[in-house]
């Protein structure tokens, strides 16, 4: 009795009205992308999405009672083994998953279809915070950091070989989470380097990526030769300019050797599916064609957008992923840039709001786990809205709490919710 | 001394203070790169307002041209007509006054609400539906100016076939809309609502060859609708592939002249080169013309297709079962000769006090009991093949001899698909060992209880598809490859593999001469007489198959020239009575005409055609009007062929 006084006075009513406002805020739009003025349609209609989702929603909460009634420490004690039983579940659907467009991921139990990969998110991040959050571990080992990559790699190869490919990408935002605790930063620059070299080595021909590297490394050399005070050793010099001549060189040989890669090791199929990432113009008929008609929608929402329903663009048939991945179109179109604005400002507060609350953890766990929470979530606007507005390559990954269906709903709301039940028990952790 | 400058505890909590705040600058910086892309694309640019408006996409299903058939002189049997739907978005289209849009359109109020109605179970309101099927040219000219009245309404191209030359119904098939249930079973989810596919006949079973595979065209529609030009200079748009042509074996005139002869009769006529199992006709009658399950009428005219009692649907060539009577003695015959129970001069009295039989000499030999048929003869050589004294059990010995017997009928293929290339081919029956032990009991029946299946009569069924294969295989001294429309698949002529390959029936060939010998005094002197034709010697059986319900099925199978043959047959006539009187003439003529292409005997051709075994019927007028109609409309929108 006393404990559930604590702890509605002790959770972060804050959080948890972010929360409910994406939910709700999600389901009018989910509504509003299958609303067809003449169809007389209901939102609480089961055979739309909208009803549907208003379902995943009901469960949510229930999923909610469950997480703050179980025990605070159940995290943390069981993280291990629920991660063991989430490897071998992930194995097991590489073999017995049902197969669906190309990729083996759903696991059918009568009429209810698990996507053990979302799960796979908040279960890894449990048993990273649960590993790294032991008190005589030192992050600045290598074997610390070589652990802490195999926890994340493990799930992440299991789910790379059910073909998801959008979801392994999820588990390169806990890079941010190993800053936190002490990563190099050169790492999380030298990471962010090669993902656009990578990108523009798929984009560009070699040779000119060549070019343009030469152009900047000169640039570098001039800026450190023009740049040097009095008191800079000759020594000093050396030693920058050659790391500016082998960062050059590294690049050069990425560039190339992405190019290689690509058009001579990989088979037809493989390289188109990697190619697409940056031309969607590659694969027309699916995702590009998504990128344009999305573009045009937002785009033509204006400042105050077209208004509640009255979305005109985003009722295309053609845009099959409109309640799900692209569900940011029907945002930018009836609620114009103002709307957008005001989206994706809540979910930055909502996210600072997160790692406020990481930093408020005594303990190393609930920390780490609440980073984990801010950088997922992360992940996922960053990728879903990018992709919608054509800056980012289109990955099918879903925007937390907003987008429709019930695996990735049920999923974020687990993930959340175990950080606002540990975070309200934070005075009794500092105490284990 | 840096390593000592970050592990002091001060600077490690400033350390952490300033990553707590990298992390949230990274999220800072993410947003406002997506705020400032968003401000470029909603306020700073008017581009995707206009695009918006112009965005009105449409997608349009480009058709591939379906296969054309061709007949084996190289001419076309079935070719593509090009016609248009109209097609409504409803959601787009604002009526103001529907008796006014109705008249524009020239149709009724009542077919509106009907289409209207059908978006509504649908919910299909912003996806095109046909509202008007199967336009002309001309139809299409006469509505051009509603098109641009109305937001919403465009036309579709849609291929429907033309069947050049009016015959063939039951083998070539028809094409039509898929059903619901098609839809929802098929695999690979290529069609659509809406799309045509092959119902029956060839065009169902060559279904995936004929159709190609169809593309898709994305369209730019201003705000009234009126098409700008492909969307992105087609850049989505995926091109269609054609189908593939069928190159089939029916020599054209040949069955026309088939059609003719068995006008006003029930029943059916396959012929079949025999060296190659192509198929030259197959006759289902009473027939249709094919065009009238092919234009707007389809509706109409299934429907009275379908009520006819006259059963036009029934493909009788393949499906309709009878006992094949007499001509079932030939393989007798070659069966007794094969065990070695008979021999070319074995002699049986013509004794009828098992079974009946009409007056001639006797006793007589293997070639003569052919020649007339004698009923006394094969029910001894039947006891021989099934009582060969082996066991002393008579029940044992039956066993024994009726296995062996029943594996080499089987092998002239009858009781089994042959495998032609249109669905719905039925097997017949044989019956076997364990069908009578069902019945009787195990050793509970012998001889005496099955003695009928000696003269084709009992327990036995075969479709004229069969009579007309084992005609081939007598032809061919032994073996028969499967009988066959299509010598040719697309450009290249593939065939199948199983269409070359040789079925053989285990029986020596020389049996087979003796049995030619006797087939061939059937025409010249016996139970056909009537049916000779100078200078062609003709090898056939007449066949009388029983039927409870009324008057006898007269059959006759034959092939010809004996030496070189080039033709085997098989005719069915439904309640004709004895095969000699309808079927033996029907064949002789269709191998004259197809021998020497001309017809010598007049009368007889004269006495074919003038006689009707049922009065004409609504329906073949039906088919005279339509063929009309259907020339005279052709010449306007028909598709050059390439």
């Amino acid at each position: 009795m006393r404990q559930d006084d604590n702890l509605s006075k002790s959770i972060d009513w804050l959080s948890v009205a972010f929360y409910a406002f994406f939910v709700i805020a999600g389901w009018l739009n989910v509504f509003a992308a299958v609303y067809d003025a003449e169809a007389h349609q209901n939102i609480f209609d089961f055979s739309l999405n909208s009803g549907k989702q208003l379902v995943w929603i009901g469960t949510s909460v229930v999923l909610i009672i469950l997480i703050l009634v179980i025990d605070y420490k159940f995290y943390n004690t069981f993280a291990y083994i629920m991660y063991g039983l989430m490897i071998l579940l992930l194995i097991a659907t590489i073999f017995l998953g049902t197969e669906a467009k190309g990729s083996r991921s759903w696991f059918e139990i009568g009429s209810l279809r698990i996507q053990p990969a979302e799960f796979a998110k908040f279960i890894t991040a449990l048993a990273l915070a649960t590993y790294l959050g032991k008190i005589n571990i030192k992050f600045e080992k290598l074997q610390t950091k070589l652990m802490c990559a195999l926890i994340i790699g493990l799930p992440g190869i299991c789910i790379l070989l059910q073909n998801e490919t959008g979801s392994v990408l999820v588990f390169s935002s806990f890079i941010l989470v190993l800053y936190r605790e002490g990563l190099s930063p050169i790492i999380l620059i030298l990471g962010l380097v090669s993902v656009i070299l990578f990108i523009l080595a798929l984009i560009f021909p070699p040779i000119s990526i060549a070019q343009v590297v030469v152009g900047l490394g000169i640039l570098a050399l001039i800026y450190i030769i023009t740049s040097r005070k009095k008191s800079t050793k000759v020594r000093t010099l050396v030693i920058r300019s050659s790391f500016v001549l082998v960062g050059c060189i590294i690049c050069i040989a990425t560039a190339f050797s992405v190019d290689f890669f690509v058009n001579k090791v990989l088979q037809d199929h493989q390289r188109k599916r990697i190619l697409v990432l940056v031309n969607p113009d590659i694969d027309p008929l699916g995702a590009g064609y998504n990128v344009t008609q999305s573009k045009i929608a937002i785009g033509s929402g204006e400042f105050l957008g077209k208004g509640f329903l009255e979305g005109t663009q985003t009722k295309f048939d053609f845009v099959p992923e409109q309640s799900t991945d692209f569900i940011f179109c029907t945002i930018g179109e009836e609620h114009g840039w103002l709307g957008s604005t005001i989206l994706i400002v809540m979910y930055v507060l909502f996210m600072m709001r997160l790692v406020y609350l990481a930093e408020r953890q005594k303990d190393k766990f609930a920390r780490i786990y609440g980073y984990s929470v801010a950088s997922i979530i992360f992940f996922h606007f960053m990728v879903n809205i990018g992709m919608t507005i054509g800056i980012f390559p289109v990955i099918g990954i879903p925007l937390p709490f907003f987008s429709y269906g019930g695996s990735s709903l049920w999923s974020f709301t687990i993930l959340l919710f175990i950080f606002l039940k540990l975070d309200a028990h934070r005075r009794q952790l500092l105490s284990h | 001394m840096e390593l000592k400058r970050l592990n002091s505890p001060f600077n490690r909590i400033i350390r952490n203070m300033e990553r707590k705040f990298v992390v949230q600058g990274i999220f800072i910086v993410v947003a406002a790169i997506f705020i400032i892309r968003l401000f470029l694309l909603q306020v700073a640019s008017s581009e995707y307002k206009e695009m918006a408006q112009r965005n009105a996409t449409r997608r349009m299903i480009d058709y591939a041209p379906r296969g054309v058939i061709y007949a084996r002189d190289g001419k076309p049997l079935v070719t593509n007509t090009t016609v248009f739907d109209l097609m409504i978005v409803l959601k787009e289209t604002k009526i103001k006054d529907t008796t006014e849009f109705c008249q524009k359109l020239h149709m009724t109020k009542d077919e509106l609400y009907k289409v209207i109605k059908e978006i509504r179970k649908d919910k299909a309101w912003s996806r095109p539906t046909a509202l008007i099927k199967q336009l002309s040219f001309n139809d299409l000219g006469r509505i051009q100016d509603v098109l641009v009245d109305y937001k919403g309404l465009y036309t579709q191209t849609r291929i429907i076939r033309n069947y050049e030359q009016h015959v063939m119904a039951s083998a070539l098939g028809y094409i039509g809309e898929i059903s619901k249930k098609q839809l929802d079973d098929q695999k690979e989810n290529y069609y659509s609502k809406g799309d045509y596919l092959g119902i029956s006949g060839l065009e169902s079973f060559y279904e995936e060859e004929l159709r190609g595979r169809r593309g898709v065209k994305y369209l730019m529609v201003d705000v009234k609708g009126a098409e700008k030009g492909s969307l992105l200079d087609g850049k989505y748009d995926t091109i269609p592939v054609p189908g593939k042509d069928l190159y089939t074996s029916i020599d054209g005139d040949l069955q026309a002249y088939a059609e003719k002869l068995i006008a006003y009769k029930k029943g059916g006529i396959v012929a079949i080169e025999p060296s190659s199992g192509e198929i030259l006709a197959f006759v289902s009658a009473p027939t249709y013309d094919p065009n009238m399950l092919a234009g707007r009428k389809f509706a109409k005219n299934a429907f009275a297709l379908q009520k006819d009692t006259l059963k036009p649907l029934f493909n009788r060539p393949l499906m309709a079962k009878y006992p094949p009577g007499s001509i079932f003695k030939l393989a007798q015959a070659l069966i007794g000769l094969q065990l070695g129970v008979i021999n070319e001069h074995t002699l049986f009295p013509c004794n009828k006090d098992m079974v009946n039989c009409h007056n001639h000499a006797s006793p007589l030999d293997l070639r003569a009991s052919i020649q007339h048929s004698c009923n006394p003869y094969y029910y001894q050589v039947f006891r021989k093949i099934i009582n060969q004294d082996k066991f002393a059990d008579k029940f044992k010995d039956t066993e024994v001899g009726f296995e062996e017997w029943y594996h080499l009928v089987r092998n002239f293929g009858f009781g089994q698909k042959l495998g032609v290339d249109i669905p719905n081919e039925k097997a017949g029956s044989i019956p076997s060992n364990a069908f009578y032990d069902k019945i009787y009991g195990h050793h509970h029946w012998k001889f005496s209880t099955i003695y009928s299946l000696g003269i084709g009569q009992g327990e036995i069924g075969m479709v004229p598809l069969q009579m007309a294969n084992f005609a081939a295989c007598l032809a061919n001294k032994g073996y028969y490859i499967a009988p066959h429309f299509v010598k040719g698949i697309g450009k290249d002529h593939e065939l199948a593999e199983k269409y070359k390959e040789k079925h053989y029936s285990g029986i020596d060939s020389k049996y087979f001469d003796i049995v030619a010998d006797g087939m061939e005094k059937v025409v010249n002197e016996g139970t056909a007489a009537a049916s000779k034709i100078p200078g062609i010697t003709i090898c056939g059986k007449t066949g009388t198959a029983q039927n409870p319900h009324g008057e006898d099925h007269s059959v006759f199978i034959a092939f010809a020239p004996k030496e070189n043959p080039k033709i085997a047959i098989a005719v069915f006539v439904e309640n004709a009575g004895w095969g000699g009187a309808w079927a033996a003439p029907i064949a002789s003529l269709m191998i004259e005409k197809y021998l020497t292409d001309t017809i010598t005997r007049g009368p007889l051709e004269k006495k074919i055609l003038e006689k009707h075994f049922y009065e004409p019927k609504p329906v073949k007028k039906t088919i005279e009007v339509y063929a009309k109609e259907h020339d005279k409309s052709k010449d306007v929108n028909k598709d050059k062929l390439n």
